[in-house]
């Protein structure tokens, strides 16, 4: 069974992110970059199952700028088989993601899309359902464990009160929650071994989708900032401190 | 044209995030709520009296029962045609379903709102709160999920809207609810509390997250949790509070052991009032905390439930 894991490059989530002065945007020249942390786990899962055997080949896939490559690098690193990046400075938006990886499905014929449940740059947290929906596959999503068998999925997933199990038949789209596993570090040698991996470079157009924004971005600002408060000294004065001031107990 | 509510109920009342995401509605037109699953009448009913609906829609079908994706947004993508927004709040429900509704009407989906500036224009956090961009949508039908702290929920009285029952499209879809597990809960939800106290990696072991109960008991608060403390093993994942779990924003929120990670804060920071309890005086929770006590949790927090026994 081959495997479909998308990768994105955000900012890597120890940078503190600073809203640009004219308010068009974050700063994001100079500052590091990494694979969304949510797609680390993707690809992780990805070779679990690989290794288990359930899995025969890892398609990572990134969409955006040609340093995207450097993203594809690391899933190669980590376990992938081979990478794919569709080419494009045009800012991608989840519709436009899902079709373009509508059109890679159809193109390479996975029976499984693995992905992360959200990326930490716009926390949109939609491509994995709306590719889903495109497709016309179940969908997985938020899951803390995944299991297959046969033609089957069995997904848990992390809900509001608690844990729900959804069975899915194959084809579908997993997306992953944080407590599905945690993802190894590259070893030196599968880094260089990485190296000799292949790329492959599509333009969107050859998967016939305009990848436009639908949402314009009209600015971005710093949220309202607040204000550190006061120390109490002691258990009893901050408790009438909240009686008496904040007025919350 | 009207704007279409989908609204989340348990045990017969309409959740509170979902009563957020009608006052998110009601900014954009006239609202009508719908309640999906079966055995509908005690929902419905508790649907109709919500102020700012205009009507309540009913779909009870046994594909509804367990709000699976599927057969959800392809009930949304029916009512569609009749509304210029469709709008859930952003639970994992929520977020589960609006997209997939929104790609099979060809939307990009607009995710966890914060502010709505006109019918096509909204304010929504990105980086986990650290900016926030305003967005318009050049899509003629919008599709949105709503951040519940963001919106003061409509009351559960006052409304006296008609309840109409709507047909449930019968489609295949390949996906099955097996079971759910879900965590006991004598405390309000994190989303709907007034007051949440979660502990930190400071807590330093599941079993001490009972030190936080008595002082929970006394202030009706709900019992949260920072990535790091799940990440641990010390609570379940819905406990966690921050920018991959829940956000929320109740009038005290005290923080126990948190160092406070940009994470963790992106899902607290707008609590009307926070406490920070931490033994290291440097921590970045008390950049954001109005109260701030720099002392051992494990003396401190014995204490919190002994003074919060006195009478004021």
């Amino acid at each position: 069974m081959k495997v479909l894991v998308p990768v994105k490059r955000v900012v890597d989530f120890n940078v503190k992110v600073r809203v640009k002065t004219d308010g068009s945007g974050v700063e994001t020249t100079g500052v590091k970059m990494s694979m969304n942390p949510f797609d680390e786990i993707a690809v992780e899962e990805a070779i679990r199952l690989k290794e288990k055997g359930t899995a025969t080949e890892i398609v990572a896939v990134s969409l955006g700028v040609a340093a995207c490559s450097e993203t594809l690098r690391t899933a190669l690193a980590m376990g992938a088989d081979r990478g794919v990046l569709v080419e494009t400075e045009v800012p991608l938006q989840p519709l436009a993601v899902a079709k373009l990886l509508k059109a890679l499905v159809e193109r390479e014929g996975p029976r499984l899309v693995i992905m992360g449940k959200q990326a930490i740059d716009d926390d949109m947290n939609a491509t994995g359902q709306m590719l889903a929906a495109l497709l016309g596959w179940p969908q997985g999503t938020f899951a803390s464990r995944l299991a297959i068998e046969g033609e089957t999925a069995t997904v848990t997933r992390e809900v509001d009160g608690g844990l729900e199990t959804v069975a899915l038949a194959l084809p579908a789209v997993v997306t992953t929650d944080l407590r599905l596993n945690e993802p190894r570090y590259a070893s030196l040698p599968n880094i260089m071994k990485a190296r000799r991996k292949p790329i492959e470079t599509l333009p969107p157009a050859v998967l016939g989708v305009d990848p436009a924004p639908r949402l314009e971005l009209v600015s971005v600002a710093e949220p309202p900032r607040r204000q550190a408060g006061k120390r109490v000294g002691s258990v009893a004065e901050l408790v009438q401190k909240l009686r008496t001031e904040a007025k919350v107990i | 044209m009207p704007v279409l509510a989908w609204l989340e109920h348990e045990g017969g009342a309409i959740k509170q995030p979902s009563r957020s995401a009608v006052a998110a509605a009601a900014k954009l037109g006239e609202v009508h709520g719908l309640v999906t699953g079966e055995a509908l009448n005690v929902a419905a009913t508790a649907a109709a009296k919500l102020p700012g609906l205009a009507k309540v829609l009913t779909a009870e079908d046994a594909s509804l029962a367990h709000g699976l994706a599927e057969p959800l947004a392809a009930l949304l993508v029916r009512l569609a045609p009749g509304y210029t927004h469709l709008l859930a709040a952003a639970t994992a429900a929520g977020k589960n379903v609006m997209p997939r509704a929104a790609a099979l009407l060809d939307v990009q989906p607009i995710s966890d709102i914060a502010g709505v500036l006109d019918a096509d224009t909204f304010i929504r956090p990105i980086y986990a709160g650290n900016a926030l961009a305003t967005v318009r949508s050049r899509d003629s039908r919008k599709v949105i999920t709503v951040r519940a702290a963001s919106f003061d929920p409509v009351h559960t009285d006052g409304g006296a809207a008609p309840i109409e029952a709507v047909a449930v499209p019968a489609v295949a879809y390949g996906s099955r609810f097996v079971a759910a597990e879900l965590s006991k809960r004598e405390r309000p939800e994190l989303t709907a509390a007034r007051v949440v106290i979660s502990g930190g990696r400071g807590m330093q072991s599941g079993e001490s997250f009972k030190l936080l109960e008595p002082i929970a008991d006394r202030l009706g608060a709900a019992i949260g949790a920072s990535r790091a403390a799940v990440d641990a093993g010390f609570v379940p994942n819905d406990f966690q509070v921050g920018q991959t779990g829940k956000v929320v924003a109740p009038e005290l929120y005290v923080a126990v052991g948190i160092s406070g990670a940009i994470q963790h804060l992106a899902g607290m920071k707008d609590s009307k009032v926070i406490v920070a309890i931490n033994k290291d005086g440097e921590a970045p929770i008390f950049q954001v905390a109005d109260y701030g006590l720099v002392a051992d949790l494990f003396k401190a927090l014995p204490e919190l439930a002994r003074e919060l026994e006195k009478n004021p």
